[in-house]
This record gives C-alpha cells, sequence and structure tokens, in this order.
C-alpha cells in the first residue's frame, strides 16, 4: 500500500489530523535536509512535503520564493532533490514523502523519466502547482501506475463542476487552499466558513482532506485539525529554518516547533 | 473567421498555449472566458470597442510610404503602419482599451498589469483614468530605473506602481508579483496581460484585439499590384504587435512573414532573448511555449537594449507559426536596431521605439533582397521618445 494511503489511515483511526510540514529541498542546505527532515518526523511529522525550487514560482509567497531562490543558488536540481530523498530513505522507510513543485523543470527532464526516478527514490505523492487536471491526462493515469499518487489542489474560487473533475482525477489527499492568495499569506481564518467548504469537498470526494496556505502558528493548526485530514505547515517553519546559522540549533527548534504543532493537534 | 490558425477549446495552438495555472485561478479563468465570448458575440460591446479605436486611440493609423528609407536600402518599397502615432504612442493601446471594456463589462473595479518598457503599463494607466478605475501596475526595479520617465507618466495618470524586487528584477518577474496580486484579490481585479502570452484564453483575446493593425493595413494595400503587400515585419518580444498584423494574412500565403528577435549583444552571446532561436518549449506564466532556460528548466535573465523585447518567452501562437513554418523567425542585435533607430530619424523624421527599430533593421536587410515593385510592410509599432535617455547613455551624453 501506498505509504500517504496507509499513513492516513491510521491517524483516521487515532482520530487526529496528519501533521504535514514543508520544507524547501537544499534549504537551509544541501546536507542538512535529509537531517531537518529526520528531525521534522522526530517532532511528530507524520508525512513530509519535499519542495523542489524552481525560478517563477507564481504561487508561492516571498518566504518560499526566497528559500526557492537560496537553493537554486546553491546548484539544486532535480537529482539534487531525488538524492536528498534517498538519503532520507536510509534511515526512514516508513515516513510518506509528497514532492512539490512546479511543471517546467520536471517537463525538461521528461515526466515519465522524473515519475521512474520519483518512485525509485522513495516518493509517494506529487502535487505540481502549475499542472490542473485538464492538462494531466496523460500524466496522472501513468503516475497511478507507478504508485505515485497525483495530490491535488481544490480553492476557495474552485466551483462544483470543477470539483466534480478533481474529484475524479485526485488520489491520496485533495490539498484545500485555504485562502485566496499565496503561500505564507496573513490572513484571519474565518472558520466557520472554512468548516462548510471542507464539509462541501467531502460531499464529493471519499479521500481525506488537507489544509495548506497560511497555517502559521499553533492555534490555527488546533482550528484546522478539528475540520480536516491534514494539516500542512510550510512558509512558517521554511521561515525558521533559516532563521539561524547553526544546524543543531536550527533543526532542534524546528523539531521544538513541531512537536508543539503535533501537541496542540491532538496526539497523544 | 480562420479557422485552421484558431486554438482548440482548450486554448492549445499546437502543442503550445494551454492553462497552466494554480487551482485558484482556474474558476476565473473560466469566467474571463466566458465574458470574453459574450464580448465577442455583443454587437454593443463590439460596437464600443470600435468607437473607442476610432475616437480616444485615433485608428485608422496610416500605412506610410518610407521613399527615402526605401531608396537607402536600395530595393523593395518599404510601407510603415504608423502605431507610433497612437494615443500613448504604441500599439499596446488597442489591446488595453479592449481589456478595459471587457473588464468594466464583468463589473471588475481595478486593473493590474505588469510592464517591462512601460508602455504596456501607460496604455493600462490610461484606460484605467479613461473608465474611472483603480489601477496598479507591477515593474521590475531594474526596469524602473531605466524607464523613470515612464514611471512618473503612469503615477501622474493616477496608477501605483509597485517595484518588483524578486528574480531578476525585470518583466518576467513583474507578471509573476502580477499573477500573485490577482490571486489573492480575485473578486475585484482584472488583470491586464499586455502580451500575447499567458494562460488562454488571452493568448486569443490579445491577438483579436491587436488584430485591427492587420485588418486595416488589408484594407490599406487594396491599391498595391497584388493586393497585399509581399513580405511583412514586426518585432516580436511577446508578439503582440506582430501577431496583429500578421493575424489577417495567415491563410494569404503568397505574403511573407518575418518576425524579428531581440538578439541583445549577439546570439552566441548568452545575452539576449532569442526565445525561439535559442530557446526550447517550456512551461511558463500559464502557458507552453518556447522559452530561454537551463538545462534543469530554470528561467535565465535576457537582454536586449530594448525592454519591450526583453523576455525570456514568447506567445505560444508564435510557437506554433514557428513550428508550421509560416512565419519566419530571424534576430537582430543591439547595434543593428540602433543603427536603424538613427536611420529611420534621420532619413524620414520619425523616430522609432527600439522594439520597432529591431524590425526595421531586418526590413531595411530584406527590402536589399526584394525587387523595386514589391512591397514590405514594417509594423512601427511604438515611437521613440521613451527610449532617448538609453540611446544618450549608450552614446555617452548626459541628459
Amino acid at each position: 500500500m501506498n505509504r500517504i494511503t496507509k499513513r492516513l489511515q491510521e491517524t483516521r483511526s487515532a482520530g487526529r489530523a496528519a501533521l504535514v510540514p514543508y520544507l524547501m529541498a537544499g534549504d537551509p542546505g544541501i546536507a542538512s535536509t535529509a537531517r531537518a527532515m529526520h528531525a521534522l518526523v522526530e517532532g511528530g511529522a507524520d508525512l513530509i512535503e519535499l519542495g523542489m525550487p524552481f525560478s517563477d514560482p507564481i504561487a508561492d509567497g516571498p518566504v518560499i520564493q526566497a528559500a526557492a531562490g537560496r537553493a537554486l543558488s546553491r546548484g539544486v536540481s532535480l537529482d539534487t532533490v531525488l538524492d536528498i530523498l534517498v538519503e532520507f530513505r536510509i534511515h526512514d522507510s516508513s515516513t510518506p514523502v509528497l514532492l512539490m513543485g512546479y511543471l517546467n523543470p520536471i517537463e525538461q527532464m521528461g515526466w515519465r523519466r522524473f515519475v521512474d526516478a520519483s518512485v525509485d527514490a522513495g516518493a509517494d505523492g506529487l502535487l505540481l502547482v502549475d499542472l490542473p487536471p485538464e492538462e494531466a491526462e496523460e500524466m496522472y493515469p501513468y503516475m497511478q501506475n507507478c504508485d505515485l499518487l497525483p495530490i491535488s489542489l481544490v480553492a476557495p474560487t474552485t466551483d462544483e463542476n470543477r470539483l466534480r473533475l478533481i474529484a475524479g482525477v485526485a488520489r491520496g489527499f485533495i490539498y484545500y487552499i485555504a485562502v485566496k492568495g499565496i503561500t505564507g499569506a496573513a490572513h484571519d481564518f474565518d472558520m466557520n466558513q472554512l468548516q462548510s467548504r471542507i464539509e462541501w469537498i467531502r460531499r464529493h470526494v471519499d479521500i481525506p482532506i488537507g489544509i495548506g496556505f497560511g497555517v502559521r502558528n499553533a492555534d490555527i493548526a488546533a482550528q484546522c485539525a478539528r475540520v480536516a485530514d491534514l494539516v500542512i505547515v510550510g512558509s512558517a517553519l521554511v521561515e525558521l529554518l533559516a532563521s539561524q546559522k547553526d544546524e543543531t540549533v536550527v533543526l532542534q527548534t524546528a523539531q521544538n516547533w513541531i512537536s508543539e504543532l503535533s501537541l496542540v493537534m491532538g496526539r497523544e | 473567421m480562420i479557422s485552421m490558425f484558431e486554438p482548440d477549446a482548450k486554448g492549445h495552438f499546437g502543442n503550445y498555449g494551454g492553462r497552466f495555472v494554480p487551482e485558484t485561478l482556474m474558476a476565473p479563468l473560466q469566467e474571463l472566458e466566458t465574458a470574453y465570448r459574450h464580448f465577442q458575440r455583443s454587437p454593443e460591446m463590439q460596437g464600443a470597442f470600435r468607437s473607442a479605436l476610432a475616437h480616444y486611440v485615433g485608428r485608422p493609423s496610416p500605412l506610410y510610404e518610407a521613399r527615402r528609407l526605401s531608396e537607402y536600402a536600395g530595393g523593395a518599397r518599404i510601407l510603415l503602419k504608423r502605431e507610433d502615432l497612437l494615443h500613448t504612442g504604441a500599439h499596446k493601446i488597442n489591446n488595453a482599451v479592449g481589456q478595459a471594456l471587457l473588464a468594466k463589462s464583468m463589473g471588475k473595479t481595478r486593473l493590474i498589469a505588469e510592464t517591462g518598457a512601460g508602455q504596456h503599463g501607460v496604455a493600462t494607466s490610461t484606460v484605467a483614468a479613461w473608465l474611472g478605475m483603480e489601477c496598479c501596475i507591477f515593474m521590475g526595479t531594474r526596469d524602473i530605473e531605466r524607464q523613470k520617465v515612464n514611471v512618473y507618466r503612469m503615477r501622474l495618470l493616477g496608477a501605483q506602481v509597485i517595484p518588483v524586487t524578486s528574480g531578476s528584477a525585470t518583466l518576467k518577474d513583474a507578471m509573476n508579483e502580477a499573477m500573485r496580486d490577482w490571486v489573492t484579490q480575485i473578486d475585484h481585479t482584472y488583470y491586464l496581460v499586455g502580451t500575447v502570452a499567458g494562460p488562454h484564453p488571452y493568448p486569443e483575446m490579445v491577438r483579436n484585439f491587436q488584430s485591427v493593425i492587420g485588418e486595416e493595413v488589408r484594407d490599406q494595400s487594396q491599391i498595391m499590384p497584388l493586393g497585399h503587400p509581399d513580405a511583412m515585419v514586426a518585432c516580436i518580444g511577446g508578439g503582440s504587435n506582430a501577431i496583429g498584423l500578421f493575424y489577417p494574412f495567415l491563410e494569404t500565403k503568397a505574403v511573407a512573414l518575418y518576425g524579428v528577435e531581440a538578439a541583445g549583444e549577439g546570439i552566441e552571446s548568452q545575452r539576449h532573448a532569442a526565445s525561439i532561436a535559442m530557446g526550447r518549449s517550456g512551461v511558463l506564466h500559464g502557458n507552453r511555449t518556447y522559452l530561454l532556460q537551463t538545462e534543469g528548466g530554470q528561467i535565465i535573465e535576457t537582454h536586449s537594449i530594448s525592454a519591450g523585447l526583453d523576455y525570456p518567452g514568447v506567445g505560444p501562437e508564435h510557437a506554433w507559426l514557428h513550428d508550421v513554418g509560416r512565419v519566419h523567425y530571424v534576430s537582430i542585435d543591439d547595434e543593428e536596431a540602433l543603427a536603424s533607430f538613427h536611420r529611420l530619424t534621420r532619413l524620414e523624421g520619425i523616430m522609432p521605439a527600439l522594439e520597432s527599430a529591431h524590425a526595421l533593421a531586418y526590413a531595411e536587410r530584406l527590402a536589399a533582397d526584394m525587387a523595386p515593385h514589391q512591397t514590405l510592410v514594417v509594423n512601427l509599432s511604438g515611437r521613440g521618445d521613451k527610449d532617448i535617455t538609453t540611446v544618450s547613455t549608450r552614446e555617452g551624453l548626459e541628459l
């Protein structure tokens, strides 16, 4: 069974939401990324989202843009991302890893080649922000055959027709974008509205639903955990990881923060 | 109207185009497409557009025979399509007027746009003032530095100019930032894309608004021996002035079409903006097209003396017209464009935009290989006043 599916069954049985931290491959450094991933798991991460840097990330706010820029200036390529994953898998064969990025670098590598290599490296899902289902008619079925789950986005602007289309192709879980905006947006969560959107999505899909974009502190994470099956934290963690030079201190701080989120989200 | 040259239902021109955007933008793009189809069918909306082109923009623009330039080139008769004479001084206004009317009809109250040279920013600020709409222009800090006069023009027109510092701080980054703003304020904001790029339906829609250029040339060339020109030349950044001129002639195979990319410091120099000549197919800014990129698919910085051509991609329809061989894509470097800028100024008393000077430079060369009875139309897409600081700095003069 795919690690994402398996893990989400476990968290559902435990009656809690899965905690999903996002970090950018190659930031704070190429050598430290796999160690950071282990620290996040140690802190209570159920699934890890590993960002693949792109020069023109239109869905990302300043924090993740800057992280992508730093990663690229360190020479991070798709091969580097997969090497990091291979390194992570040496010591962790159970935590699911979802790759997240933009289509162009993957097209340049050849998307079939990339999908095959990702599976070999130990990836469990792939989320391409700028690849809507309409443009993925060949790629999604190929990914499914390889057991690399195509994770789909649903937005506040998504209407009923589009949700049906997305429901038909989405696997693993639905990634609900909590805000009309970009990653790391500072905005007020209207929990009632969010809850009714999640309930609306649940009427159309039978896979778990995650909430991401703007989940920047423990309080918001705890609220999201009450209505969704996964809670995704990105910019706040990326900022934290970039905040200090000393790797040991940074990783410990990140781990502590994830533990704090994990606690307020109801882990026993 | 010309079925073979229309995109499919998902906005694909052959392998290019499409709609590659985050989910948040998918429904708004569908809404835009629906509103635009209504705009196309509505005699009232079309009438408002035509009337604005005539009375606000100043169309039709003349097709002027440049006799002294033709004599210099020594071959075909060179005719200039005078888009430089339009309100705000460039073809950009055609599209800005069309999309602003569409935005208003959709109930939007705020226009946003990206700009490189500032011409599209000025055109958008202008139509925002004209229709009483709020306006926000995204511009890279490097472009703000080299186009100070246009920045001030936009502010005079009431627009807010937002400096973009991310990435290379030029046009592509301004486009990224405009898309991010659009996602954030989608309810009342309309993104007025300035060229024939971006997600469907922008490439098709902007082309249609700009095709008034070619339609006029078709009417104006009835008196030519063939009833149409033998060849046409236009510069290509994203490619809106070129497609506007070419589109009504795509099926008239006897008209040879030439798109001129910016070779910057030379096509082999790594410092150019020739996406078709030197790029590979990829996905950026919502569409698949030819892109200047690294082997790993990261977009690279471009260079041209002309800020309006300084973009790492090209409209998807051009990518396709290149592949099917209907349009010939060539390139002209900074020095050649600069020489033509001076030549047209001295020989005809017309100062061209540095963008248009790329088309002129190629046209001079092409005309020399043609017969004296043949005709060659050049799209003089904009006037050169905005570029005099660039030219003087280049020649060591502080104004």
